[in-house]
């Protein structure tokens, strides 16, 4: 241990992660006074935020009547009745108000006529209850992310907040179940850095990589929730997991919701409209799990298009050439790059494609993070937020557009939570030496492997294992052949070679360590989805294909320690947060 | 007459060659700028062989499979893979780009790949941005606007919201800067295309209080007039953008107001 060099900051909170939830938070922490750091192992505007497209859902009502309790009902409806209502209720209701300040710190978003936020139609998105298509997604073009995360960034700055850029997180520092810090690695010049804080925010984004096709960027690792399972905490729903429903087919690229939210439609080998069939009233803009499934079907019953009739095509071509170039521009791009496609004359071909981590770090409202002892604790000194967090307001399936408002809702929650909890300078506990220990001892382990096996092909394993495995569609059969075939891959870690020992910008470790990171996510998330009997939102069971809210309207959380997972259930929180709202109870979900 | 040398260590050697061993018939030569400053030795390329059979469209794939199959100890930045993130800006072929948007097939013979022009290197293809960070953060990327109702939305006509476009764009890839001749000569004060196209995109926005401040911020022979209208930065940004028209823009208004 003595090799490393150990250098130790004291702050009143810590942000790990610097995507539209971490920035957002960060901006928060600084304005109430407090001395906080702001982690991430990319320099912010890397972050996968800004590959959001279609928009962020807020009911503004600039395009025609809204009611943030349409919007809260069609999230509960999207999340299948498994999201908590009472977190539900917090983000329909603050979603104008996050929306409102975005503008003001400066996003781009498009404008009506009169120069209001343009919102367009999203999946999902309805007017009274589940009548009719409302205008709920706010959006810049079609680059939303990119520019909601540019101008958090420009926030941060604004606000001094302390950036500590291309710093590899490594464990969290716990005490007596209390969060005291995290221990991370700066990849610049090698050295190890110990980070002491009142409160640690987790919004390291999600784990899309587990999977081998996957919108989700290199970095999305879920490198915090890892943390989280070493901490000996639980996980929480990770059995569902979002297929868009339009990614390029053979590259995974996202094209948006968006482009059916302007009027683009799938169409199968037969020239057919097929989501009239499936979703008779919203048709292609039903939600996500709905869209995606019914694709599943199409190809599987022989209607795909393309040589091995594995994909269909998503058409826009009929649009009027304006909205493809003022609202559509980057796809327009994307499908040209990534398909060799001009979408004003030919379809897009496109397949359902790993987008979304609806399980994470379970949190309530206020971002603290949550266990089940009995009954629910929260964990000291820990929050979450973001798609690392799982609060659950997305429950078993997210709604196109519902993901940058979280974000933004959630961190803004967090600041102030931590503004109540955190007096600023309080003074740090004294640590005992082990747990670095502990961090240091797996993070050299990793550096000096000396096995036969790549890292890469290790990740390649557990990825196919996890895109054939535990799917859109998934069986008894299935997942317990995934529930083997996946520990046998973390057996693999045993042997596993790492060639680059050097501490500056050593990316083949930092590739095990995200492989480390991954392998226990994946583990968790087969887990959760085997002893998940029932279909919910995007877990579809073929062998239990009816939602059993007797049995099932409950959270998974699991545990995991190495190979070996823990799962218990904790139910659905079934109450709203004020008398504003009542509560929805489950009903049958059509579109 | 001067003699003109590079500094002994600067001296870039012949390194490694990495025979195919998949015994592919479709093979292309890989020239890689590497160093690592642990090692203490001279910047170098490897060369190494790659199966184009197996082998998605773009040059990032090209990289993820030199590195997951032939060398893991090569670095280089990736994130999204699609042009969005800016991590994976390096120079291919003699020329600034993206990897994960640039078609290998688009280059004839071998590839080389170096790290984004004039920067200093931090290991193999990643270059330091930090200077270029901080000249963003010298602009004041931020909205000012002293308008007191918290809860009402600044409005912006259409007309005056097209005017960001070509400018909000931008995901900060640093191809532009690091392909401008006058900014490899003064990058520690001009502030090259990348920070002028994101300063015009606030002294633009119409919402925005502070635009004759911003512009007189800028007004610095150094800071602005050290643009020679070169046009590599235009030539180099892999999503289309302007930067020399925004940075003639901010010239003009100078002039006119």
């Amino acid at each position: 241990m003595s090799e490393y060099n150990i250098i130790d900051h004291e702050y009143d909170v810590v942000v790990l992660g610097a995507g539209g939830s971490g920035l957002r938070a960060a901006v928060g922490l600084s304005e109430a006074g407090l001395k906080t750091a702001c982690i991430s192992k990319v320099f912010p505007t890397r972050s996968h935020t800004s590959a959001a497209q279609g928009g962020i859902s807020a009911a503004l009502g600039n395009m025609g009547e809204d009611d943030w309790r349409w919007h809260m009902y069609d999230t509960v409806k999207g999340a299948d009745w498994l999201g908590d209502q009472d977190s539900i209720e917090y983000l329909c209701k603050e979603a104008p108000k996050a929306v409102i300040e975005l503008e003001k710190y400066g996003v781009p978003f498009s404008r009506t006529e009169e120069g209001k936020i343009y919102q367009r139609p999203f999946g999902g998105m309805t007017k009274n209850y589940g009548n009719g298509i409302v205008q709920r997604t706010c959006a810049a073009a079609d680059r939303t992310g990119h520019a909601i995360l540019h101008t958090l960034y420009g926030q941060a700055l604004k606000h001094k907040t302390e950036f500590f850029i291309e710093y590899f997180a490594l464990d969290l520092l716990m005490k007596n179940g209390e969060c005291k810090g995290l221990i991370a690695w700066n990849l610049n010049d090698g050295t190890i850095h110990r980070f002491r804080s009142h409160i640690t925010i987790i919004a390291t984004g999600g784990y899309g990589k587990v999977y081998y096709s996957a919108t989700s960027a290199h970095t999305c690792t879920g490198d915090g929730n890892a943390m989280v399972l070493r901490a000996g905490l639980p996980l929480q729903d990770m059995e569902f997991v979002q297929f868009h429903p339009t990614g390029i087919y053979g590259h995974g690229t996202l094209i948006s919701e968006g482009v059916r939210g302007e009027g683009g439609y799938l169409v199968n080998s037969k020239g057919e409209r097929f989501m009239e069939r499936y979703a008779p009233n919203a048709k292609d803009l039903a939600s996500r799990d709905v869209v995606s499934r019914s694709m599943s079907i199409e190809i599987n019953e022989g209607r795909g298009v393309g040589k091995d009739k594995d994909h269909v095509h998503l058409h826009l071509s009929h649009l009027d050439k304006n909205v493809i170039e003022n609202r559509l521009p980057g796809i327009t791009e994307a499908a040209r790059l990534f398909a060799n496609v001009d979408v004003n004359k030919e379809p897009i071909p496109v397949v359902p494609t790993v987008h979304y981590n609806m399980g994470g770090i379970p949190t309530n409202y206020k971002a603290e993070v949550i266990t089940v002892n009995g009954s629910e604790k929260v964990v000291t000194g820990l929050m979450a937020i973001g798609e690392a967090a799982c609060v659950s307001v997305h429950g078993a399936n997210r709604l196109g557009s519902n993901s940058l408002i979280d974000l933004v809702v959630f961190g803004r929650a967090a600041a102030k939570r931590a503004a109540e909890i955190v007096k600023p300078g309080a003074p740090h506990e004294v640590l005992d030496e082990s747990e670095t220990e502990k961090c240091i001892d797996r993070f050299d382990k990793l550096r000096n492997a000396k096995g036969e096996t790549l890292t890469a092909e290790l990740r390649l394993e557990m990825q196919k294992t996890m895109q054939s495995k535990c799917a859109v569609f998934r069986t008894e059969k299935n997942l317990k052949e995934g529930v083997y075939e996946i520990r046998k891959t973390y057996d693999g870690m045993k042997s596993i070679s790492v060639k680059d020992r050097s501490l500056i910008f050593n990316t083949d470790l930092v590739e095990t360590l995200e492989f480390d990171n991954l392998i226990r996510q994946a583990i968790t998330t087969v887990d959760s989805a085997y002893y998940r009997k029932e279909s919910r939102g995007a877990h579809a069971r073929e062998d239990f294909p009816k939602r059993d809210d007797d049995n099932f309207m409950k959270h998974t959380l699991t545990w995991c320690n190495g190979k070996e997972t823990k799962i218990e259930y904790r139910d659905v929180h079934k109450s709203t947060l004020t008398n504003d709202v009542q509560y929805f109870p489950p009903q049958e979900r059509v579109y | 007459m001067v003699q003109i040398n590079l500094p002994e260590n600067s001296k870039v050697k012949k390194g490694h060659y990495y025979k195919d061993k998949t015994g592919s018939k479709n093979i292309r030569k890989i020239n890689v700028y590497r160093w690592d400053p642990s090692s203490g030795e001279n910047p170098r390329i490897d060369t190494y062989e790659v199966d184009m059979d197996n082998c998605p469209s773009k040059v990032l794939d090209v990289l993820n499979k030199i590195k997951n199959e032939i060398d893991p100890s090569l670095s280089y930045r990736k994130s999204c893979a699609h042009g969005v993130c800016g991590s994976c800006a390096m120079n291919m072929d003699g020329k600034n780009g993206l990897a994960c948007t640039t078609s290998h097939a688009d280059i004839n013979g071998d590839i080389d790949i170096f790290p984004l022009p004039h920067l200093k290197v931090k290991k193999d293809l990643i270059g330091d941005l930090d200077g270029l960070y901080k000249q963003y953060e010298s602009i004041e990327p931020w909205l000012k606007n002293n308008s007191k109702d918290k809860n009402d939305e600044i409005y912006q006509s259409q007309k005056d919201r097209e005017k960001l476009d070509g400018a909000y764009e931008c995901i900060m890839c640093a191809c532009c800067s690091t392909s401008c001749p006058s900014y490899w000569w003064n990058g520690d004060k001009y502030l090259g295309p990348a920070v002028l196209l994101q300063a015009y995109r606030w002294i633009i926005d119409s919402r925005d209080e502070d635009r004759k401040e911003r512009l007189e911020k800028v007004a610095d022979e150094l800071k602005l007039y050290r643009c020679h209208t070169i046009l590599n930065c235009t030539n180099a940004c892999p999503k289309g953008l302007n930067p020399a028209k925004a940075i003639a823009e901010i010239k003009k208004m100078l002039a006119t107001t």
